[in-house]
Protein backbone atom coordinates (compact mmCIF):
# COMPACT_ATOMS: atom_id res chain seq x y z
CA UNK A 1 0.00 0.00 0.00
CA UNK A 2 1.08 3.47 -0.90
CA UNK A 3 0.99 7.07 0.81
CA UNK A 4 -1.24 8.13 -2.12
CA UNK A 5 -3.42 4.67 -1.64
CA UNK A 6 -3.69 5.60 2.39
CA UNK A 7 -4.78 9.59 1.90
CA UNK A 8 -7.48 8.32 -0.75
CA UNK A 9 -8.99 5.90 1.36
CA UNK A 10 -9.20 8.61 4.38
CA UNK A 11 -10.70 11.08 2.05
CA UNK A 12 -14.33 10.90 1.85
CA UNK A 13 -16.04 10.80 -1.62
CA UNK A 14 -16.84 14.36 -3.04
CA UNK A 15 -14.71 16.17 -0.05
CA UNK A 16 -12.78 19.38 -0.32
CA UNK A 17 -9.68 18.54 0.35
CA UNK A 18 -6.62 21.70 0.56
CA UNK A 19 -2.91 19.21 -0.49
CA UNK A 20 -0.26 21.97 1.21
CA UNK A 21 3.28 21.49 -0.63
CA UNK A 22 1.60 19.65 -3.12
CA UNK A 23 4.45 19.14 -5.50
CA UNK A 24 3.33 18.86 -9.30
CA UNK A 25 -0.24 17.92 -8.09
CA UNK A 26 -0.63 14.52 -8.89
CA UNK A 27 -2.15 13.74 -5.43
CA UNK A 28 -4.96 16.18 -6.06
CA UNK A 29 -5.12 14.86 -9.57
CA UNK A 30 -5.85 11.40 -7.94
CA UNK A 31 -8.16 12.49 -5.42
CA UNK A 32 -10.20 13.96 -7.99
CA UNK A 33 -10.32 10.81 -10.30
CA UNK A 34 -10.60 8.29 -7.40
CA UNK A 35 -12.93 10.49 -5.01
CA UNK A 36 -14.05 12.80 -7.18
CA UNK A 37 -12.46 15.15 -4.22
CA UNK A 38 -12.08 18.93 -5.29
CA UNK A 39 -9.62 21.05 -4.03
CA UNK A 40 -6.85 23.04 -4.24
CA UNK A 41 -3.17 22.84 -3.39
CA UNK A 42 -0.51 25.26 -2.38
CA UNK A 43 2.94 25.17 -3.23
CA UNK A 44 6.11 28.02 -3.56
CA UNK A 45 8.40 26.40 -6.11
CA UNK A 46 8.03 27.99 -9.44
CA UNK A 47 8.80 24.58 -11.81
CA UNK A 48 6.24 22.18 -9.34
CA UNK A 49 3.75 25.47 -9.62
CA UNK A 50 3.97 25.09 -13.66
CA UNK A 51 3.38 21.23 -13.38
CA UNK A 52 0.27 21.58 -11.39
CA UNK A 53 -1.07 23.84 -14.12
CA UNK A 54 0.16 21.61 -16.95
CA UNK A 55 -2.06 18.58 -14.72
CA UNK A 56 -5.07 21.09 -14.73
CA UNK A 57 -4.61 21.09 -10.77
CA UNK A 58 -5.89 24.07 -8.88
CA UNK A 59 -2.30 25.51 -7.31
CA UNK A 60 -1.92 28.63 -5.07
CA UNK A 61 1.40 29.90 -5.17
CA UNK A 62 2.40 30.66 -1.56
CA UNK A 63 4.58 30.07 1.39
CA UNK A 64 3.06 28.07 3.86
CA UNK A 65 5.41 29.64 6.66
CA UNK A 66 2.75 32.73 5.95
CA UNK A 67 0.42 31.29 7.23
CA UNK A 68 -3.76 30.08 5.75
CA UNK A 69 -5.56 33.73 6.09
CA UNK A 70 -6.73 33.46 2.53
CA UNK A 71 -8.70 30.30 3.88
CA UNK A 72 -11.47 30.63 5.55
CA UNK A 73 -12.25 28.52 8.79
CA UNK A 74 -13.90 25.31 8.32
CA UNK A 75 -13.41 25.53 4.33
CA UNK A 76 -12.45 22.16 3.96
CA UNK A 77 -12.87 18.49 4.70
CA UNK A 78 -9.42 17.91 4.88
CA UNK A 79 -6.07 19.10 4.84
CA UNK A 80 -3.28 17.31 3.53
CA UNK A 81 0.48 18.08 4.21
CA UNK A 82 2.20 15.29 2.68
CA UNK A 83 5.91 14.97 3.26
CA UNK A 84 6.33 18.50 4.12
CA UNK A 85 6.25 18.80 7.60
CA UNK A 86 9.80 18.31 7.83
CA UNK A 87 10.47 21.18 5.53
CA UNK A 88 8.55 23.77 7.83
CA UNK A 89 10.03 26.11 10.25
CA UNK A 90 7.12 26.60 12.37
CA UNK A 91 5.12 23.59 12.31
CA UNK A 92 2.84 24.92 15.55
CA UNK A 93 1.07 27.30 14.03
CA UNK A 94 0.55 25.38 10.99
CA UNK A 95 -1.11 22.23 12.17
CA UNK A 96 -3.03 24.86 14.17
CA UNK A 97 -4.12 26.65 11.04
CA UNK A 98 -4.59 23.36 9.11
CA UNK A 99 -7.27 22.37 11.28
CA UNK A 100 -8.76 26.10 11.82
CA UNK A 101 -9.39 25.59 8.02
CA UNK A 102 -10.17 22.08 7.14
CA UNK A 103 -12.14 19.47 9.67
CA UNK A 104 -9.65 17.07 9.49
CA UNK A 105 -5.65 16.82 8.58
CA UNK A 106 -3.70 14.10 6.96
CA UNK A 107 -0.03 14.54 8.27
CA UNK A 108 2.74 12.09 6.48
CA UNK A 109 6.70 12.61 7.17
CA UNK A 110 9.88 10.02 7.54
CA UNK A 111 10.16 8.66 10.29
CA UNK A 112 13.79 9.64 11.93
CA UNK A 113 13.39 6.98 14.31
CA UNK A 114 13.90 4.45 11.70
CA UNK A 115 16.02 1.74 12.36
CA UNK A 116 18.32 2.68 9.45
CA UNK A 117 18.17 6.05 10.50
CA UNK A 118 19.21 4.77 13.96
CA UNK A 119 21.94 3.18 12.45
CA UNK A 120 23.20 5.79 10.41
CA UNK A 121 23.66 8.15 13.54
CA UNK A 122 24.64 5.27 16.30
CA UNK A 123 27.46 3.29 14.03
CA UNK A 124 27.80 5.63 10.99
CA UNK A 125 28.07 8.30 13.13
CA UNK A 126 27.01 10.46 10.29
CA UNK A 127 22.71 11.71 9.50
CA UNK A 128 20.79 9.60 7.70
CA UNK A 129 21.01 9.43 3.96
CA UNK A 130 18.37 7.44 2.92
CA UNK A 131 15.19 6.79 -0.35
CA UNK A 132 12.61 8.78 1.91
CA UNK A 133 15.57 11.86 3.13
CA UNK A 134 17.66 11.52 0.31
CA UNK A 135 19.87 14.42 1.07
CA UNK A 136 22.93 15.78 2.35
CA UNK A 137 22.61 17.16 5.78
CA UNK A 138 23.57 21.03 4.24
CA UNK A 139 21.71 20.35 1.22
CA UNK A 140 18.46 19.42 2.69
CA UNK A 141 15.04 21.42 2.83
CA UNK A 142 14.16 19.53 5.91
CA UNK A 143 14.58 21.72 9.07
CA UNK A 144 12.75 19.76 11.54
CA UNK A 145 13.09 16.13 11.91
CA UNK A 146 10.91 13.89 14.11
CA UNK A 147 9.57 10.78 15.01
CA UNK A 148 6.36 9.22 15.66
CA UNK A 149 7.05 9.74 19.43
CA UNK A 150 7.96 13.20 18.67
CA UNK A 151 5.00 14.00 16.52
CA UNK A 152 2.17 12.71 19.07
CA UNK A 153 3.66 14.11 21.80
CA UNK A 154 3.24 17.67 19.52
CA UNK A 155 -0.31 16.40 18.92
CA UNK A 156 -0.97 16.02 22.54
CA UNK A 157 0.41 19.35 23.52
CA UNK A 158 -1.67 21.22 20.68
CA UNK A 159 -4.55 18.86 21.52
CA UNK A 160 -5.03 17.01 18.55
CA UNK A 161 -6.73 13.63 18.34
CA UNK A 162 -4.62 11.45 16.08
CA UNK A 163 -7.97 9.53 14.50
CA UNK A 164 -5.70 6.67 12.52
CA UNK A 165 -2.19 6.16 12.03
CA UNK A 166 -0.51 4.37 9.11
CA UNK A 167 3.37 3.62 9.23
CA UNK A 168 4.92 2.31 6.03
CA UNK A 169 8.42 0.69 4.79
CA UNK A 170 8.90 0.13 1.72
CA UNK A 171 4.77 0.02 0.43
CA UNK A 172 4.06 -2.43 2.79
CA UNK A 173 2.31 -1.45 6.62
CA UNK A 174 4.17 -2.08 9.31
CA UNK A 175 2.26 -2.69 12.77
CA UNK A 176 4.85 -4.07 14.86
CA UNK A 177 7.16 -1.58 16.39
CA UNK A 178 6.24 0.88 13.69
CA UNK A 179 8.38 3.74 15.41
CA UNK A 180 11.17 1.60 14.78
CA UNK A 181 10.72 -0.37 11.92
CA UNK A 182 8.31 2.08 9.71
CA UNK A 183 10.09 5.05 7.45
CA UNK A 184 7.32 6.76 6.56
CA UNK A 185 4.33 7.98 8.96
CA UNK A 186 0.54 9.09 7.94
CA UNK A 187 -1.70 10.31 10.66
CA UNK A 188 -5.14 11.52 9.93
CA UNK A 189 -5.88 14.07 12.80
CA UNK A 190 -8.79 16.37 14.05
CA UNK A 191 -8.79 18.91 16.75
CA UNK B 1 1.73 38.09 -38.95
CA UNK B 2 -0.14 41.05 -41.13
CA UNK B 3 -3.42 42.26 -39.15
CA UNK B 4 -5.53 44.46 -40.32
CA UNK B 5 -7.46 46.76 -37.93
CA UNK B 6 -11.30 46.87 -38.34
CA UNK B 7 -13.85 48.96 -36.91
CA UNK B 8 -17.79 48.35 -35.95
CA UNK B 9 -20.57 50.61 -35.23
CA UNK B 10 -23.46 50.47 -33.05
CA UNK B 11 -26.34 52.47 -33.61
CA UNK B 12 -27.75 51.52 -30.49
CA UNK B 13 -27.59 54.41 -27.18
CA UNK B 14 -25.06 52.38 -24.54
CA UNK B 15 -26.35 53.58 -21.58
CA UNK B 16 -23.26 54.24 -18.81
CA UNK B 17 -22.64 53.54 -14.99
CA UNK B 18 -22.94 57.81 -15.11
CA UNK B 19 -26.48 57.91 -16.07
CA UNK B 20 -25.23 59.44 -19.23
CA UNK B 21 -25.90 58.16 -23.02
CA UNK B 22 -23.71 57.21 -25.83
CA UNK B 23 -26.06 57.67 -28.30
CA UNK B 24 -24.14 55.72 -30.94
CA UNK B 25 -20.98 54.67 -30.75
CA UNK B 26 -17.64 52.52 -32.80
CA UNK B 27 -15.56 50.20 -31.70
CA UNK B 28 -12.00 49.73 -33.30
CA UNK B 29 -10.57 45.88 -33.01
CA UNK B 30 -8.41 42.96 -34.60
CA UNK B 31 -9.07 39.18 -34.82
CA UNK B 32 -6.02 37.06 -34.81
CA UNK B 33 -6.66 33.30 -35.85
CA UNK B 34 -9.90 31.95 -37.02
CA UNK B 35 -13.27 31.31 -34.60
CA UNK B 36 -13.96 27.52 -35.07
CA UNK B 37 -16.77 25.92 -35.82
CA UNK B 38 -18.61 25.75 -32.60
CA UNK B 39 -17.53 28.89 -31.94
CA UNK B 40 -15.85 27.98 -28.86
CA UNK B 41 -12.13 29.07 -29.14
CA UNK B 42 -12.95 33.12 -28.73
CA UNK B 43 -10.38 34.64 -26.48
CA UNK B 44 -11.12 38.45 -25.65
CA UNK B 45 -8.19 40.51 -25.00
CA UNK B 46 -8.57 43.69 -22.79
CA UNK B 47 -5.84 46.50 -22.71
CA UNK B 48 -4.41 48.66 -20.09
CA UNK B 49 -3.97 52.32 -19.92
CA UNK B 50 -2.18 53.18 -23.05
CA UNK B 51 -2.43 50.74 -25.38
CA UNK B 52 -5.22 49.65 -28.21
CA UNK B 53 -6.61 47.07 -30.22
CA UNK B 54 -3.11 46.29 -31.43
CA UNK B 55 -2.22 43.15 -29.44
CA UNK B 56 -0.39 41.38 -31.98
CA UNK B 57 1.10 41.12 -35.44
CA UNK B 58 2.36 44.36 -37.82
CA UNK B 59 -0.12 46.10 -40.25
CA UNK B 60 1.23 45.76 -44.01
CA UNK B 61 1.48 49.71 -44.64
CA UNK B 62 3.72 49.50 -41.11
CA UNK B 63 5.80 46.63 -40.51
CA UNK B 64 7.31 48.48 -37.40
CA UNK B 65 4.44 49.15 -35.35
CA UNK B 66 4.16 45.57 -33.45
CA UNK B 67 1.28 44.86 -31.22
CA UNK B 68 1.68 45.85 -27.75
CA UNK B 69 1.43 42.31 -26.76
CA UNK B 70 2.77 40.72 -29.37
CA UNK B 71 4.95 38.29 -27.47
CA UNK B 72 2.57 36.31 -25.79
CA UNK B 73 -0.34 35.99 -28.97
CA UNK B 74 0.15 35.11 -31.92
CA UNK B 75 1.26 31.45 -33.68
CA UNK B 76 3.17 29.16 -31.16
CA UNK B 77 2.76 32.04 -28.63
CA UNK B 78 1.64 31.56 -25.40
CA UNK B 79 -2.22 32.87 -26.09
CA UNK B 80 -1.75 30.30 -29.74
CA UNK B 81 -3.47 31.75 -32.85
CA UNK B 82 -2.93 28.28 -34.22
CA UNK B 83 -5.57 27.27 -31.57
CA UNK B 84 -7.68 30.06 -30.56
CA UNK B 85 -9.65 32.95 -32.14
CA UNK B 86 -8.32 35.80 -30.57
CA UNK B 87 -9.97 39.55 -30.28
CA UNK B 88 -8.21 42.38 -29.04
CA UNK B 89 -10.43 45.63 -28.69
CA UNK B 90 -9.64 49.65 -27.99
CA UNK B 91 -12.37 50.72 -25.27
CA UNK B 92 -14.48 53.77 -25.69
CA UNK B 93 -13.07 56.84 -24.46
CA UNK B 94 -9.43 56.05 -25.79
CA UNK B 95 -8.20 58.15 -28.17
CA UNK B 96 -6.76 54.39 -30.60
CA UNK B 97 -10.33 54.60 -32.97
CA UNK B 98 -12.98 53.58 -30.99
CA UNK B 99 -15.17 56.25 -29.92
CA UNK B 100 -13.69 59.18 -27.12
CA UNK B 101 -13.13 62.46 -26.44
CA UNK B 102 -11.62 63.31 -29.86
CA UNK B 103 -14.52 61.56 -32.01
CA UNK B 104 -17.55 63.96 -33.40
CA UNK B 105 -20.21 64.54 -31.42
CA UNK B 106 -23.07 63.86 -33.35
CA UNK B 107 -25.04 66.28 -31.60
CA UNK B 108 -22.78 69.48 -32.51
CA UNK B 109 -20.96 68.20 -35.56
CA UNK B 110 -17.56 69.24 -33.31
CA UNK B 111 -15.48 66.67 -31.27
CA UNK B 112 -16.54 65.32 -28.37
CA UNK B 113 -13.77 66.76 -25.84
CA UNK B 114 -14.46 67.93 -22.52
CA UNK B 115 -18.23 66.20 -23.30
CA UNK B 116 -17.39 62.88 -23.80
CA UNK B 117 -18.76 61.24 -20.93
CA UNK B 118 -17.33 59.46 -17.86
CA UNK B 119 -17.09 55.66 -18.54
CA UNK B 120 -16.12 53.37 -16.20
CA UNK B 121 -14.94 49.45 -16.39
CA UNK B 122 -18.35 48.06 -16.61
CA UNK B 123 -19.50 50.48 -19.34
CA UNK B 124 -16.29 49.20 -21.13
CA UNK B 125 -17.35 45.38 -20.71
CA UNK B 126 -21.15 46.37 -21.63
CA UNK B 127 -19.77 47.93 -25.18
CA UNK B 128 -17.19 44.83 -25.52
CA UNK B 129 -20.37 42.52 -25.22
CA UNK B 130 -22.10 44.40 -28.20
CA UNK B 131 -18.32 43.76 -29.91
CA UNK B 132 -18.98 40.00 -28.74
CA UNK B 133 -22.45 39.80 -30.11
CA UNK B 134 -21.44 41.30 -33.36
CA UNK B 135 -18.90 38.64 -33.89
CA UNK B 136 -21.22 35.98 -32.50
CA UNK B 137 -19.59 34.59 -29.62
CA UNK B 138 -22.16 33.73 -27.35
CA UNK B 139 -19.25 32.73 -24.62
CA UNK B 140 -15.97 33.22 -24.50
CA UNK B 141 -12.96 30.27 -23.91
CA UNK B 142 -11.14 33.58 -21.84
CA UNK B 143 -11.47 37.38 -21.40
CA UNK B 144 -7.50 38.38 -20.42
CA UNK B 145 -5.97 41.39 -19.56
CA UNK B 146 -3.38 42.95 -17.20
CA UNK B 147 -3.05 45.88 -15.21
CA UNK B 148 -6.88 48.00 -16.14
CA UNK B 149 -6.93 45.13 -18.76
CA UNK B 150 -7.34 42.97 -15.84
CA UNK B 151 -10.25 44.97 -14.06
CA UNK B 152 -12.04 44.17 -17.61
CA UNK B 153 -11.59 40.35 -16.95
CA UNK B 154 -12.88 40.35 -13.56
CA UNK B 155 -15.70 42.37 -14.83
CA UNK B 156 -16.68 40.38 -17.71
CA UNK B 157 -17.00 37.49 -14.78
CA UNK B 158 -19.32 39.37 -12.90
CA UNK B 159 -21.28 41.44 -15.82
CA UNK B 160 -21.71 38.07 -18.26
CA UNK B 161 -21.26 35.47 -15.74
CA UNK B 162 -22.30 32.74 -18.55
CA UNK B 163 -20.30 34.39 -21.40
CA UNK B 164 -17.06 33.31 -19.82
CA UNK B 165 -15.36 30.02 -19.18
CA UNK B 166 -11.75 32.04 -17.88
CA UNK B 167 -10.82 34.95 -16.58
CA UNK B 168 -7.36 35.30 -16.74
CA UNK B 169 -6.10 38.40 -14.78
CA UNK B 170 -2.84 39.31 -14.29
CA UNK B 171 -0.87 42.31 -12.28
CA UNK B 172 -4.51 43.19 -11.16
CA UNK B 173 -6.21 44.90 -8.01
CA UNK B 174 -9.99 45.04 -7.07
CA UNK B 175 -9.97 48.34 -6.12
CA UNK B 176 -7.52 50.99 -5.99
CA UNK B 177 -5.72 52.45 -2.76
CA UNK B 178 -5.57 55.88 -1.80
CA UNK B 179 -2.48 56.24 -2.91
CA UNK B 180 -3.36 54.80 -6.29
CA UNK B 181 -5.96 57.27 -7.17
CA UNK B 182 -3.68 60.10 -5.52
CA UNK B 183 -1.19 59.60 -8.17
CA UNK B 184 -3.59 59.71 -10.60
CA UNK B 185 -5.13 63.11 -9.50
CA UNK B 186 -1.38 64.60 -9.57
CA UNK B 187 -1.24 63.29 -12.94
CA UNK B 188 -4.87 64.65 -13.60
CA UNK B 189 -4.05 67.76 -12.05
CA UNK B 190 -1.09 68.10 -14.07
CA UNK B 191 -3.34 68.08 -17.13
CA UNK B 192 -6.02 70.18 -16.34
CA UNK B 193 -3.71 73.07 -15.19
CA UNK B 194 -1.55 73.29 -18.33
CA UNK B 195 -2.73 76.31 -19.77
CA UNK B 196 -3.39 74.83 -23.19
CA UNK B 197 -6.26 72.50 -21.70
CA UNK B 198 -8.63 74.86 -21.94
CA UNK B 199 -11.15 72.96 -19.87
CA UNK B 200 -10.76 70.36 -22.35
CA UNK B 201 -11.90 72.30 -25.25
CA UNK B 202 -8.16 72.64 -26.81
CA UNK B 203 -8.84 71.06 -29.65
CA UNK B 204 -10.75 73.89 -31.42
CA UNK B 205 -8.41 76.49 -30.36
CA UNK B 206 -5.60 74.40 -32.08
CA UNK B 207 -3.60 73.43 -29.29
CA UNK B 208 -2.60 70.29 -27.18
CA UNK B 209 -1.88 70.75 -23.28
CA UNK B 210 1.20 68.40 -23.60
CA UNK B 211 3.49 69.46 -20.81
CA UNK B 212 0.59 68.24 -18.55
CA UNK B 213 0.27 64.93 -20.24
CA UNK B 214 3.86 64.83 -20.32
CA UNK B 215 4.10 65.20 -16.55
CA UNK B 216 1.07 62.49 -15.97
CA UNK B 217 3.01 60.13 -18.08
CA UNK B 218 6.51 60.87 -15.94
CA UNK B 219 4.49 60.17 -12.75
CA UNK B 220 3.00 57.04 -14.36
CA UNK B 221 6.02 55.34 -15.21
CA UNK B 222 7.46 56.05 -11.71
CA UNK B 223 4.53 53.58 -10.81
CA UNK B 224 5.11 51.27 -13.34
CA UNK B 225 9.01 50.14 -12.58
CA UNK B 226 9.87 49.00 -8.71
CA UNK B 227 12.45 50.51 -7.20
CA UNK B 228 15.35 48.31 -7.94
CA UNK B 229 14.40 47.48 -11.12
CA UNK B 230 14.98 51.47 -12.01
CA UNK B 231 18.30 51.58 -9.89
CA UNK B 232 19.35 48.99 -12.19
CA UNK B 233 18.49 50.40 -15.21
CA UNK B 234 19.32 53.86 -14.51
CA UNK B 235 21.41 53.96 -11.08
CA UNK B 236 22.73 57.35 -10.61
CA UNK B 237 24.93 57.46 -14.27
CA UNK B 238 24.98 60.96 -15.12
CA UNK B 239 23.90 61.93 -18.78
CA UNK B 240 27.08 64.42 -18.67
CA UNK B 241 30.64 64.43 -17.64
CA UNK B 242 29.75 66.15 -14.65
CA UNK B 243 27.06 67.97 -12.72
CA UNK B 244 25.75 70.50 -14.20
CA UNK B 245 24.59 72.72 -11.10
CA UNK B 246 21.64 73.53 -13.41
CA UNK B 247 18.13 72.28 -14.40
CA UNK B 248 19.26 70.83 -17.50
CA UNK B 249 19.31 66.93 -17.10
CA UNK B 250 21.93 65.61 -15.39
CA UNK B 251 20.94 62.18 -13.96
CA UNK B 252 20.22 59.33 -17.02
CA UNK B 253 17.06 58.92 -15.04
CA UNK B 254 15.84 62.44 -15.63
CA UNK B 255 16.26 61.81 -19.69
CA UNK B 256 14.53 58.75 -19.44
CA UNK B 257 11.70 60.19 -17.73
CA UNK B 258 11.71 63.32 -20.36
CA UNK B 259 11.80 60.82 -22.96
CA UNK B 260 8.98 58.92 -21.95
CA UNK B 261 6.99 62.13 -21.49
CA UNK B 262 7.59 63.32 -24.73
CA UNK B 263 7.11 60.51 -26.88
CA UNK B 264 3.50 59.49 -24.40
CA UNK B 265 2.33 63.36 -24.94
CA UNK B 266 3.21 62.96 -28.92
CA UNK B 267 0.17 60.78 -29.75
CA UNK B 268 -2.33 60.35 -26.56
CA UNK B 269 -5.21 62.49 -25.77
CA UNK B 270 -5.43 64.15 -22.40
CA UNK B 271 -8.94 63.68 -22.10
CA UNK B 272 -8.89 60.50 -22.40
CA UNK B 273 -6.09 60.40 -19.78
CA UNK B 274 -8.55 62.19 -17.75
CA UNK B 275 -11.08 59.04 -18.34
CA UNK B 276 -8.95 56.43 -18.41
CA UNK B 277 -7.42 56.89 -14.63
CA UNK B 278 -11.18 57.84 -13.25
CA UNK B 279 -12.24 54.58 -14.21
CA UNK B 280 -9.27 53.21 -12.85
CA UNK B 281 -10.29 54.96 -9.67
CA UNK B 282 -14.19 54.00 -9.62
CA UNK B 283 -13.36 50.44 -10.12
CA UNK B 284 -14.75 48.81 -6.92
CA UNK B 285 -16.60 45.50 -7.36
CA UNK B 286 -17.08 45.01 -4.00
CA UNK B 287 -18.44 48.62 -3.30
CA UNK B 288 -22.34 47.62 -4.19
CA UNK B 289 -21.86 45.21 -1.41
CA UNK B 290 -21.20 46.80 1.76
CA UNK B 291 -17.43 46.12 0.80
CA UNK B 292 -17.26 42.46 0.46
CA UNK B 293 -15.50 41.39 -2.06
CA UNK B 294 -16.64 37.80 -1.43
CA UNK B 295 -20.20 38.75 -1.96
CA UNK B 296 -19.49 40.76 -4.97
CA UNK B 297 -18.07 37.45 -6.62
CA UNK B 298 -20.83 35.38 -5.72
CA UNK B 299 -22.55 35.57 -9.12
CA UNK B 300 -18.97 34.39 -10.85
CA UNK B 301 -18.99 31.36 -12.87
CA UNK B 302 -15.94 31.13 -14.81
CA UNK B 303 -12.68 29.61 -13.90
CA UNK B 304 -9.88 31.48 -12.85
CA UNK B 305 -5.98 31.92 -13.28
CA UNK B 306 -5.22 35.10 -11.26
CA UNK B 307 -0.94 36.02 -11.92
CA UNK B 308 0.88 38.69 -9.69
CA UNK B 309 4.75 40.03 -9.35
CA UNK B 310 6.38 40.40 -6.27
CA UNK B 311 8.07 43.84 -7.17
CA UNK B 312 4.44 45.67 -8.22
CA UNK B 313 4.34 48.15 -6.17
CA UNK B 314 1.66 49.80 -7.92
CA UNK B 315 -0.78 46.70 -7.85
CA UNK B 316 1.04 44.73 -5.30
CA UNK B 317 0.64 40.85 -4.42
CA UNK B 318 -1.15 41.11 -1.65
CA UNK B 319 -4.00 42.87 -3.95
CA UNK B 320 -4.14 39.65 -6.03
CA UNK B 321 -4.52 37.39 -2.97
CA UNK B 322 -7.98 39.99 -2.15
CA UNK B 323 -9.28 38.77 -5.39
CA UNK B 324 -7.87 35.40 -4.29
CA UNK B 325 -9.74 35.11 -1.12
CA UNK B 326 -13.13 36.21 -2.62
CA UNK B 327 -12.43 33.42 -5.25
CA UNK B 328 -11.81 30.86 -2.60
CA UNK B 329 -14.59 31.74 -1.06
CA UNK B 330 -17.09 31.26 -3.63
CA UNK B 331 -15.35 28.00 -4.59
CA UNK B 332 -14.02 28.90 -8.01
CA UNK B 333 -11.70 26.90 -9.80
CA UNK B 334 -8.83 29.05 -9.72
CA UNK B 335 -5.02 28.74 -10.01
CA UNK B 336 -2.81 32.08 -8.69
CA UNK B 337 0.65 32.34 -9.91
CA UNK B 338 3.26 35.05 -7.53
CA UNK B 339 5.82 35.80 -9.98
CA UNK B 340 9.34 36.69 -8.29
CA UNK B 341 9.69 39.35 -11.12
CA UNK B 342 12.25 42.03 -10.50
CA UNK B 343 10.50 44.78 -12.97
CA UNK B 344 7.64 45.94 -10.85
CA UNK B 345 3.94 46.35 -12.60
CA UNK B 346 5.77 46.39 -16.49
CA UNK B 347 6.50 42.65 -15.09
CA UNK B 348 3.16 41.61 -16.71
CA UNK B 349 4.27 43.20 -20.43
CA UNK B 350 7.46 40.95 -20.60
CA UNK B 351 8.51 37.80 -21.23
CA UNK B 352 9.65 35.34 -18.29
CA UNK B 353 9.24 31.14 -18.65
CA UNK B 354 7.83 30.88 -15.52
CA UNK B 355 5.05 33.26 -16.27
CA UNK B 356 4.57 32.75 -20.05
CA UNK B 357 4.83 28.70 -19.12
CA UNK B 358 2.12 29.17 -17.24
CA UNK B 359 0.25 31.03 -19.45
CA UNK B 360 1.23 28.39 -22.13
CA UNK B 361 -0.18 25.28 -20.14
CA UNK B 362 -3.23 27.00 -19.26
CA UNK B 363 -4.92 27.66 -22.45
CA UNK B 364 -3.59 24.31 -23.72
CA UNK B 365 -5.82 23.14 -20.72
CA UNK B 366 -8.52 25.21 -22.51
CA UNK B 367 -10.75 22.44 -24.11
CA UNK B 368 -12.78 24.06 -27.09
Amino acid sequence: MTERETIARWVSLGARVLDLGCGDGALLKHLWQTRQAPGYGVEIDDAKVLECIRNDVNVLQMDLEDGLSVFQDGSFECVILSETLQAIHRQEPLLREMLRVGREAIVSFPNFGYWRARIQIALGGHMPVSKELPYQWYDTPNVHHCTLVDFEALCAKLGLRVLERVVLRDGNPVAVMPNLLGSLAIYRVSA
Amino acid sequence: MIVTPQKVRFAEPLSLSSGAVLPEFEIAYETYGELNAARSNAVLVCHALNASHHVAGTYANDPGNLGWWDNMVGPGKPLDTNRFFVIGNNYIGSCFGSTGPTSINPASGKPWGADFPVVTVEDWVAAQARLADHLGIERFAAVMGGSLGAMQALQWSLSFPARVRNSIVIAATPRLSAQNIAFNEVARQAIMTDPDFHGGHYYEKGVLPVRGLRIARMIGHITYLSDDAMMEKFGRVLRRVTPGFDFNVDFEIESYLRHQGDKFSSYFDANTYLRITKALDYYDPAAAYGGDLSAAFARAQADFLVVSFTSDWRFSSARSREIVRALLDNRRVLSYLEIDAPQGHDAFLLDDARYFGALRAYFGNIAL
